[in-house]
């Protein structure tokens, strides 16, 4: 294929690749995300191709291996269209069964089937499962029907026809004009109105100008632009393209963290396919718009996210960041205005311009447009990718598309937002997914952690995690942040190990408050938040940490004692059989005993102790009662 | 360049565009307390103890008044409740580094700091980043340079070029806050001794330091 | 690592100062560390002043300034591997391996790092050999994956001493 050189000629390739697709010829889409990857999706697509082939079925099917559809932890996925029939956690072994039985005579392999944890009930469609069900899935919605190095197949969903239509139809006034409109914000961390954003950019002067796209997804527990960029690279391309033409750039910028490396040769062959074709590079369509694009991995440093660190490692620097203003619009990357969207935001676009912007604004809540996508992540049933409306409530997230916690556990707080954001307790249930209503509950949209934590998770703990892992990715430049985080971590580690004072919580606030009120960037200005929200929300937790010198779920090793109740105890022996440390005594029909000294707190006995037993408890803030002497430890 | 009128303390003031809150406030004779600042060096932002109050657009915000640029109409407040905490939380902090810096002790007297707030930290280094600038800016030397990020950062002499040019300038010493770039120079000098290499761990030739018996 | 090799790296990025980050992930790649040599080479040719580069090195965690074991086994610390018990599995890794995270053992057999996130939260806890992702780990499956490697090198290098 050679260069398209013009709307009509893209027109023409659309039709002629959609005229060789049959809509009702059965297609079998297999997810091939990293998660996917991860559980066996290579084997699978192997198996997939072979038996084809087998069955001699090759011009009765296709098959395609796509991006991530999302619910990861019953990966891999395969769906089979046009109906949607949806298998789970597929194996090998399982795809000669799929093609005998579901594309030759059209029968419903059951046990690949979803089964609802709560009511027992199977799905066959995609649509009947109720993860799927509850969302609305416009960002992510093409990821399970496009092989995204496929040029062709983004083109067979209405790909390049928002570009087509920008370049040819629309001044940049009226482009930026058409996202501002939409309202749409930023889905990066701080939801800053976009459209805005790109009139600073804009307007600024300058002849050079730059657009770059944030891949630097550091959070831990979100993933949700990585599997957009995996999955539809192309769209990524399209928006930062229209976006370079509305800001009169002609230079972008791609920035993916190198533990990504799928969405780096993905990406990678997505821009060599679009500039093969004149999708990229010199007179884009034949309108005299040239854009070219570079891709830069990040070496690990979560610092990076902040847009000025991001520019300064795009620069071939330390990630460190610079003071604002000037903001990177009038002076970014080698001081030339400069647009920085996250992968999310840039892949609206397409969208926004192909359906308006009063399709887009319709969607979502006074202040907040349009879906967003979280990572529902931690003791939750259903994990994966969500994309809900803004407005969603957290229950709806957490309970009807995540089916709730496991087993007979409680919940009790989600975090969101990351190392920025905060932790909400049950009565916030039903705020809403809101830029505003969020942070005025005490949390942050950030760019779409969602981490949902049951009964087990201490708070305190929490709060330590995020600081430590704050102390290791603040740059350092600044005391605050530095000083800050370092004496925080400090007091949460003691109070964790039984060994805070009192006075702690008040020296909390006060370092808190230098470190939010005097950092340089938005890492050590928001560094405080996770221990804020804990201290709002869980206080109870803290003060008997330090008070009591307990911790109430029974997680902190330093706080917790393993203990077999004698009169319990059945003498089977799993315990011991289980314990790594030898720290148990046991013997045949005899009251098993931990140790103490030995005991290495893993867990591992009261995982093992049935359920009927019950007799490994785990104790805190109560001194331990005296093992049963030797002699008296005979059972029966 | 146009002319900004602001506020500072009550005070009225016209600067030229591109004045930073530090520069106009001195202008004014208003001293802002500062540890990373130096005039022959561009702006840094380390230390934060600059930090003012500044109303500006409608928003009230902390900033640091050595690389905010002056905005028209702004108010600031360069001694308020708020501010004086913060910079005595970060006196805290440095001294719990360098708890006998001439500087920093006056200044800890200032904001009623306690220099044993917190524990003794194992580096002296407060990282104003002083001597780092001033050999890369000034100099253009690079003979010293940050290592590390986040609790780790820290500041050393490039040896081999330590070696070449720092013996006969010397000139970062004098701006330390602390006394600790001296010792480090003095380290530099010491680990640059050659020394004999490490004896492997197994005598036969074999890499492994077990399973050889 | 060959001159001759870096060059080419170098030559890739057009020789641009800017490229520092990417010819360095580069070589590290390539060579699994920075050897010393290396970094000085990419100086001179890029005439990048070496505190810069040691900056950076020493900045992004993904370089590594020492030589890395024969088998690197990440594992994942982010948020939603933390709430399901990636220290617990940290703890087995150090038992199995007796090298704790950023180290490396002296045989150079294993190395252990921890990273922030994967991205596949939901499979947390997460654990890659190799960059072999193993998804759902508990404490017993962990352990068996490096139990294997660890006896296979013990086993190799019994072998190797006996024929010297």
């Amino acid at each position: 294929m050679s260069r398209i050189k013009s709307p009509a000629e893209l027109e023409a390739f659309r039709k002629e690749i959609l005229a060789q697709r049959d809509p009702d010829k059965p297609c079998i889409t297999l997810c091939s995300g990293s998660a996917c990857n991860a559980t066996g999706s290579g084997k699978v697509a192997a198996a997939l191709e072979l038996e084809i082939e087998k069955q001699g079925v090759t011009t009765e099917v296709v098959s395609r291996r796509t991006g991530c559809h999302g619910f990861c932890e019953q990966g891999p996925i395969v769906v089979i269209y046009p109906q949607g029939i949806c298998y789970l956690k597929v194996q090998p072994e399982d795809i000669a069964e799929i093609i005998s039985e579901t594309i030759k005579k059209q029968k419903i392999v059951e046990r690949l089937l979803y089964v609802d944890p709560n009511s027992g009930e199977r799905a066959t469609l995609e649509e009947d499962i109720p993860f799927y069900k509850y969302q609305k899935r416009l960002v992510l919605g093409s990821n399970r029907k496009i092989d995204p190095r496929s040029l062709e197949d983004y083109l067979a969903v209405e790909g390049y026809q928002a570009i087509a239509k920008v370049l040819f139809e629309m001044t940049p006034e009226q482009v930026v004009g058409e996202v501002k409109d939409a309202k749409l914000r930023g889905r990066g961390g701080a939801g800053f109105p976009s459209g805005l954003k790109w009139d600073f950019a804009r307007n600024a002067p300058g002849d050079q100008k730059y657009v770059v796209v944030n891949c630097d997804e550091g959070d831990p527990g979100a993933y949700m632009d990585r599997s957009v960029m995996e999955g539809n690279p192309f769209a990524v391309l399209e928006g930062l393209m229209i976006g370079a033409y509305a800001i009169g750039a002609n230079e972008g910028y791609i920035y993916v963290r190198q533990e990504y490396p799928l969405a780096v040769a993905n990406l990678t062959v997505a821009i060599e396919k679009a500039e093969e074709y004149g999708l990229l590079g010199k007179n884009i369509l034949g309108s005299g718009f040239d854009f070219t694009i570079k891709v830069h991995r990040g070496a690990g440093a979560f610092i990076c996210g902040e847009e000025t660190s991001l520019l300064n490692s795009l620069e071939g620097k330390a990630g460190e960041p610079n003071a604002r203003p000037p903001f990177p619009a009038i002076r970014g990357l080698w001081s030339k205005p400069t647009n920085i969207n996250n992968v999310e935001t840039w892949a609206n676009i397409p969208m926004i311009i192909n359906k308006g912007a009063a399709f887009f604004s319709a969607i979502g809540t006074e202040s907040s447009k349009g879906t967003k996508i979280f990572s529902l992540v931690g003791k939750v049933n259903n994990t994966g990718l969500v994309e809900v409306p803004m407005g969603a409530s957290l229950r709806d997230i957490i309970f009807k598309i995540g089916g709730g916690v496991p087993g007979d556990k409680k919940f009790k707080a989600v975090q969101t937002g990351g190392p920025s954001g905060g932790c909400l307790p049950e009565d916030l249930l039903d705020t809403k997914v809101d830029f505003d209503e969020l942070s005025q509950a005490g949390a942050m949209m950030g760019s779409g952690g969602m981490i949902v934590m049951d009964e087990d998770t201490c708070l305190v703990d929490i709060a330590r995690y995020f600081l430590a892992f704050l102390s290791d990715e603040s740059c350092g430049k600044c005391t605050p942040c530095r000083e800050g985080i370092r004496q925080m971590l400090k007091i949460l580690t003691n109070m964790t190990k039984g060994l805070a004072k009192e006075g702690d919580i008040d020296l909390l606030f006060e370092l808190a408050e230098a470190t939010k009120g005097s950092s340089m960037c938005a890492l050590g200005k928001t560094a405080p938040n996770p221990v804020l929200s804990t201290l709002n929300h869980f206080r109870e937790e803290y003060e008997a940490h330090i008070n009591e010198k307990r911790c109430p779920s029974l997680s902190c090793k330093e706080l917790i004692a393993f203990h077999i109740e004698p009169e319990k105890c059945k003498g089977c022996g799993a315990c011991f059989r289980k314990c790594p440390a030898e720290a148990i005594e046991g013997g045949k029909k005899r009251i098993h005993v931990v140790v103490q000294e030995k005991c290495t707190k893993c867990g591992g006995c009261h995982e093992a102790c049935p359920a009927a037993f019950d007799a490994v408890k785990i104790l805190s803030g109560v001194p331990v009662p005296e093992a049963t002497p030797e002699e008296a430890r005979a059972i029966g | 360049m146009s002319e900004i009128s602001l506020q500072i303390d009550g005070k009225e003031v016209a600067v030229s565009a591109g004045t930073t809150i530090l520069e106009a406030a001195r202008s004014l004779g208003i001293e802002i307390p500062t540890v990373c600042d130096h005039a022959q060096l561009s702006p840094y932002g380390a230390c934060r103890i600059c930090t003012v109050e500044a109303d500006a657009n409608g928003r009230t915000n902390l900033v640091a008044s050595c690389q905010y640029p002056v905005e028209k109409d702004m108010v600031v407040r360069t001694k308020t409740e708020q501010v004086d905490k913060i910079r005595k939380v970060l006196l805290e902090q440095m001294l719990s580094h360098a708890p006998d810096s001439e500087q920093l002790v006056a200044l800890g007297q200032i904001y009623g700091a306690d220099r044993d707030r917190f524990e003794k930290e194992a580096s002296f280094c407060i990282l104003c980043g002083l001597c780092v600038r001033y050999c890369a800016e000034v100099k253009k030397k690079d003979a010293i340079s940050f290592f590390d990020r986040g609790a780790k950062r820290e500041i050393a002499f490039l040896p081999e070029i330590a070696m070449q040019e720092c013996w006969d300038c010397k000139e970062c010493f004098p701006l330390c806050p602390t006394s600790a770039l001296q010792a480090a120079y003095v380290l530099t000098e010491a680990l640059m001794t050659p020394t004999e290499p490490a004896a492997p761990s197994c005598g036969g030739g074999c890499s492994s330091s077990e399973g050889c018996g | 690592m060959d001159i001759g090799k870096i060059d080419q790296i170098i030559d890739k990025y057009d020789g641009e100062a800017s490229s520092l980050i990417q010819i360095l992930l580069d070589i590290q790649s390539e060579n699994h560390w920075l050897p010393k040599e290396a970094l000085t080479r990419v100086g001179e040719k890029l005439n990048v002043p070496m505190s810069r580069i040691q900056h950076i090195t020493t900045f992004y965690k993904h370089f590594s300034l020492s030589p890395k074991g024969k088998h690197e086994v990440h594992v994942c610390v982010g948020t939603a591997c933390h709430v399901r018990g990636a220290e617990r599995i940290l703890d087995t890794v150090h038992e199995v391996t007796g090298v704790g995270a950023g180290e490396t053992d002296p045989d150079l057999n294993f190395s252990v790092e921890t990273v922030s996130c994967l991205g596949c939260c939901a499979l947390g806890p997460v654990i890659v050999v190799d960059g072999e992702i193993h998804g759902n780990v508990e404490q017993a499956e962990t352990a068996a994956v490096l139990t294997e490697l660890k006896q296979a090198e013990t086993t190799e290098v019994m072998q190797k001493c006996a024929c010297e």
